[in-house]
C-alpha cells in the first residue's frame, strides 16, 4: 500500500492538491493511505521549502502547483 | 505612452461615442481603458519571461546558494534572490525554517524576507509601464538596498534568541529537486502568468479606476503643498499612513501615478507603494509562528525606516536629474 502525504500549511493550493490526490486514487483504483501534513516543523523535515509538496512513500516527488494529470502519473508510478 | 496605436484607437473610440476627449469624463475614460489594456499586455509578456527565469531559482536552490556566503556579500545575495525567488506568503514559514536550519545566518535570511515582498515582478512591470525604465531600475536597486541594510542591521543586533526554539531543533534536509525540462519550464511560466494575473487583476482594475478618477477630477497641482517634494514631512506621514493600510502593490501604482501627476513627489509615492505591500498584518501573524514578537517589531521598524529613507533618496535624486 502506498502512503501519500501532502505537505502544506493549509493554503488554497494545498487543498487543491489534496483533492486531486483523492480523485487520482479513486480513478486508479489503488490502495493508498492519504495524510495531510500541516505542521511546519514536520514539513521542514522533508527539506521542502515551497508548499504544497507531494510525498509518496516518504520520497518528495513533486513541489509547488501540480496538474491533475501529473499527480495521477506520480501516484501511479511513485 | 508605450503603445501609440492603442492610444489613438482609444481616442477614436471615445470620440465616436461623442465624448469630448478634453473633458473630465473623457480624460478619465481614456485613462481607464488605455491603462487597463496596456498594463494587461505588459503583465502577460513580462511575467512570462520573469517566471521562466524563476523556474531556475526555486527556494530550495536559493538555500544552497545562500549557504555559501557570509557577511555583507551574503546579505546582497539574500536580498537579490528575494527579487527572483518565487514564493507566496504561505511558503514564508517553510522558507524561513529551511534557511535557518541549514545554517544560513539570521541577517541573510532577513535580507531575503525583506526584499521579497517589496520588489515584486508585477510592480516592476507596472513601473515600467507608468514611468520609465529608470524608475523601475531605481526601485529594484533601492528594494535590494533595504534588504541588504536591514539584514545587516539584524545580524549586528544579534537577535537569534528571538527565534522560536523549535526552529533550531529541526534537522536540515536536502532534497533532490524533481527535474524540469524546457517543456516543464514553459508550462510553469504559463501557469504562473495565469495565476498571478488572476490574483492581481481586481487590484489593478480598482487601482486604475481610482487613478482615473484622480486623473480626471483632482485639480492640477492640488497636492504640491501637502505632499510635494518640498514638504520635508511628506514621506514620513505617507509611509506611516500606509503601513497599516494593506493593499496589493499593483493597485497602488496607478493611484501613485495619478497622485504624482497632481504634484506628489515621486519618492513620496514610492514610499507609499512600498509601505502598503512590505508590511501586512496577515504576514506578521504568519511570522509569529517562528519568531517572538520583539523580532517582528524590529523587523517592522527597520523596514519602515528603510522605506522612509528611500522616499527621501528618490525625491533627492529625481530633483537633481
Amino acid at each position: 500500500m502506498k502512503i501519500v502525504k501532502i505537505l502544506g500549511g493549509g493554503c488554497p493550493n494545498c487543498t487543491i492538491l489534496h483533492n486531486n490526490v483523492l480523485s487520482a486514487i479513486r480513478e486508479l483504483k489503488i490502495e493508498a493511505k492519504v495524510e495531510k501534513i500541516e505542521d511546519f516543523a514536520e514539513i521542514s523535515k522533508y527539506g521542502v521549502m515551497s508548499t504544497p509538496a507531494l510525498v509518496i512513500n516518504e520520497k518528495v516527488v513533486g513541489i509547488g502547483k501540480l496538474k491533475y494529470k501529473k499527480v495521477k502519473g506520480l501516484i501511479e508510478n511513485g | 505612452m508605450i503603445f501609440p496605436w492603442l492610444d489613438s484607437s482609444v481616442s477614436w473610440l471615445i470620440e465616436t461615442l461623442n465624448i469630448d476627449l478634453d473633458s473630465q469624463v473623457g480624460t478619465a475614460i481614456h485613462f481607464f481603458i488605455y491603462d487597463t489594456i496596456q498594463i494587461t499586455l505588459l503583465l502577460i509578456f513580462m511575467i512570462f519571461i520573469i517566471s521562466y527565469i524563476r523556474s531556475y531559482f526555486p527556494p530550495e536552490r536559493t538555500k544552497k546558494i545562500l549557504e555559501k556566503f557570509k557577511g555583507i556579500i551574503g546579505n546582497f545575495f539574500g536580498s537579490t534572490l528575494g527579487v527572483i525567488s518565487p514564493f507566496c506568503s504561505c511558503s514564508s514559514i517553510p522558507i524561513f525554517i529551511g534557511l535557518i536550519s541549514s545554517g544560513v545566518p539570521l541577517g541573510i535570511t532577513f535580507s531575503f524576507l525583506i526584499t521579497s515582498p517589496i520588489v515584486n515582478e508585477a510592480a516592476i512591470v507596472m513601473l515600467f509601464g507608468y514611468f520609465d525604465y529608470r524608475i523601475a531600475i531605481l526601485y529594484i536597486s533601492f528594494g535590494i538596498l533595504i534588504g541588504v541594510v536591514g539584514g545587516f542591521a539584524i545580524d549586528k543586533l544579534k537577535l537569534e534568541k528571538y527565534i522560536e526554539d523549535f526552529v533550531y531543533n529541526i534537522k536540515n534536509a536536502n532534497i533532490v529537486l524533481p527535474k524540469m525540462n524546457q517543456m516543464d519550464r514553459f508550462q510553469f511560466s504559463w501557469q504562473e502568468t495565469f495565476d498571478i494575473l488572476k490574483r492581481v487583476y481586481k487590484w489593478i482594475v480598482i487601482g486604475v479606476f481610482a487613478g482615473s478618477i484622480i486623473h480626471g477630477w483632482v485639480p492640477e497641482d492640488y497636492l504640491v503643498d501637502i505632499a510635494g517634494p518640498d514638504n520635508p514631512f511628506a514621506v514620513i506621514i505617507v509611509t506611516i499612513l500606509a503601513v497599516p493600510l494593506y493593499s496589493n502593490v499593483l493597485g497602488t501604482i496607478p493611484i501613485a501615478n495619478a497622485l504624482i501627476g497632481k504634484g506628489m513627489g515621486i519618492g513620496t509615492a514610492m514610499s507609499f507603494m512600498m509601505a502598503t505591500t512590505a508590511l501586512s498584518l496577515p504576514e506578521m501573524m504568519i511570522l509569529r509562528k517562528v519568531m517572538k514578537p520583539k523580532l517582528i517589531w524590529i523587523f517592522i521598524g527597520i523596514t519602515t525606516v528603510g522605506i522612509i529613507a528611500i522616499g527621501y533618496a528618490f525625491n533627492l535624486i529625481l530633483g537633481v536629474i
